[in-house]
């Protein structure tokens, strides 16, 4: 490939820093992970700061007056604060969820609770706004939402590129829309939508607004002060952080003011056998006992990325995607499912082969240890868009580099050798 | 290469020329299944001939869209299943699922399953068994709806 390429990041010294990236697959040979829009790897110091803490200090935290209670407590409120610090918010609007998924249910769940007597509430013919592009996490709740309440869903299209179509942005984020749920980057088709229209609509309508952040928040600097978002969830194991933990991040007085969604220990005030009146933010949405380990390892991972710097990560996943798209547009017969330049998009690029189901693409790149996702990513209706059942999705991170992608290419073009479709 | 152990060439040759492929009339029952996790498809009729329970598999007829196992196998299948009795045909099922669930533990009886006994290496990739699958159960489903409604009728 003649494509140049200036790694920002040099990903195979970064390697280094994560024991599973050391291992090989499928008969010895070196893996080639590009499947981290579905979950990144994990570093060391996130393995370490998770074993310390079972290691030394581990209890059930805001429970318990012993020394171990208070010391995983600290850990876990401190790590609560490391976490605000990453995308620039005071740890009092953090609430962690066991994924992002769960934060956005907690927030269609608790909008849409019944009796809730508030403007913000969703009600029968209220209209709750989401994208084409989203993921089914981002989706399906507000599905459900809508059902639960008689509230109407309506969404934004997209264009042939699967860039956010805008011309009815007017029509579609009517005076009645209550919520406005998008995403910051599509897990498709790295498509980073422009949202300043978009938010400025929400806004002139008075809704709110949530932002999915989970292939965002991961790959470059993200500052809640900058944004003008009522909500943002993303997870952790994404960006690092172990499996089992995610945030939710909610404007203070929004979440002040917002009922609970799941119940039961630790989010109470008062319990009796009739009622309960619930604590304040963020306890009042974090029930049960807490994943404070994994609390604690996303911790980690916030200072290992800023170790690295947000700004050089976005800018090494850049190079690594132009160098994606143009050794790709060197294959006949593969088509890149969204945008073909680098603008306005992240490092997640899917694609379709000519003549090869995506299934039978990803065996053979697995085959040759080339780790990629294939299928409709949790976002059928965003693949149904392009007209394909099925895409074979490569997403980057900081650890790749150009020999992954020279490894992605050629087994793309073995694929193609192989059921004879060039 | 481990890969031809999965795709071995009598998969490739129904992948890539599928028999009793298309929608065909007379019917009983026509059903659509799909594998959530990768969003394959097909649309499956089954004719039965006979009365209960001496029923007989008529005819299989399907169209789909999916990758070269699941369409592979959709294809064995109907060859396996058209004209036997359906109990049978039923059984002849069980087998193929206990072969390709089987991790490769299992020794295929091709007296029994024919073409099916490629899939033996399917059974190592766990990933793939849904593919495998899918037209068999779309099968099952379409003829136990078949049998169903003849006894009602």
């Amino acid at each position: 490939m003649t494509t140049s390429l200036q790694p920002v990041l040099d990903g195979a010294a970064l390697r280094a820093d994560f024991p599973l990236l050391a291992r090989t697959v499928r008969g010895g040979k070196r893996l080639v992970y590009l499947d981290s829009g579905a979950t990144s790897q994990k570093p060391q110091v996130v393995l370490d700061a998770e074993r310390t803490f079972y290691e030394q200090h581990n209890a059930a935290v805001h429970r318990g007056a012993h020394q171990l209670a208070e010391e995983a407590t600290d850990a876990f409120e401190a790590a609560r604060a490391r976490v605000g610090a990453f995308i620039g918010a005071p740890a009092g609007e953090v609430v962690f969820t066991k994924n992002a998924t769960e934060a956005i249910n907690l927030v269609a769940y608790s909008l849409s609770t019944p009796g809730w007597a508030d403007r913000r509430a969703l009600r029968a013919g209220d209209r709750v706004v989401v994208t084409e592009m989203e993921h089914h996490a981002n989706l399906v709740p507000w599905q459900e939402a809508c059902r639960r309440t008689g509230a109407e869903l309506a969404w934004l299209g997209l264009d042939g590129d699967g860039r956010l179509d805008l011309t009815a942005l007017e029509q579609v984020v009517t005076p009645a829309t209550k919520v406005v749920a998008l995403s910051a980057q599509s897990n498709v088709t790295g498509v980073q939508p422009d949202l300043a229209p978009v938010l400025a609509r929400a806004r002139a309508v008075g809704a709110l607004v949530l932002l999915d952040a989970c292939q965002s928040v991961p790959h470059g600097p993200v500052d809640v002060g900058g944004l003008d978002v009522d909500f943002l969830a993303f997870s952790g194991h994404k960006m690092c952080g172990p499996l089992g933990v995610g945030v939710l991040w909610g404007r203070g007085e929004l979440l002040a003011a917002m009922p609970p969604f799941l119940t039961g220990g630790s989010m109470i005030e008062t319990v009796t056998m009739a009622a309960s009146t619930y604590a304040a933010p963020p306890q009042r949405f974090e029930a049960g006992t807490q994943m404070a380990a994994q609390a604690v390892g996303l911790a980690a991972a916030c200072d290992y990325l800023d170790g690295l710097g947000m700004a050089a990560i976005a800018e090494h996943e850049a190079a690594l995607t132009a160098y994606t798209l143009a050794g790709l547009a060197g294959l006949t017969g593969v088509r890149v499912i969204g945008p073909t330049d680098t603008v306005g998009r992240g490092g997640a690029v899917s694609f379709v082969v000519e003549g090869i189901h995506p299934h039978d693409v990803g065996q053979v790149l697995d085959d040759r240890g080339v780790a990629v996702r294939v299928g409709h990513h949790c976002a059928w209706p965003l693949t149904r868009h392009f007209g394909v059942p099925a895409t074979t999705r490569a997403s980057l991170y900081l650890y790749n580099d150009a020999a992954d992608i020279d490894a992605l290419v050629d087994g793309v073009a073995a694929a193609q050798r192989y059921f004879g479709a060039a | 290469m481990q890969l031809d152990e999965m795709y071995q060439e009598i998969i490739l040759d129904h992948y890539r020329r599928p028999h009793h492929a298309g929608l065909r009339d007379p019917f009983d029952v026509q059903v659509h299944h799909v594998n959530p996790t990768c969003g394959d498809e097909v649309t499956l009729r089954v004719r039965l001939a006979g009365t209960a329970p001496q029923w007989s598999v008529e005819d299989v007829s399907y169209d789909g869209q999916g990758c070269s196992i699941s369409q592979a196998s959709t294809s064995v299948m109907s060859d396996l299943v058209i004209g036997r009795p359906l109990d049978e045909a039923l059984r002849v099922g069980e087998d193929f699922l206990t072969l390709v669930s089987s991790r490769g533990e299992v020794d295929p009886d091709e007296d029994r399953l024919g073409d099916g006994v490629a899939f033996a290496g399917v059974a190592r990739y766990p990933a793939r068994v849904k593919c495998a699958l899918l037209g068999w159960m779309a099968f099952r489903d379409a003829a136990a709806q078949a049998a169903a409604g003849g006894e009602q009728g």
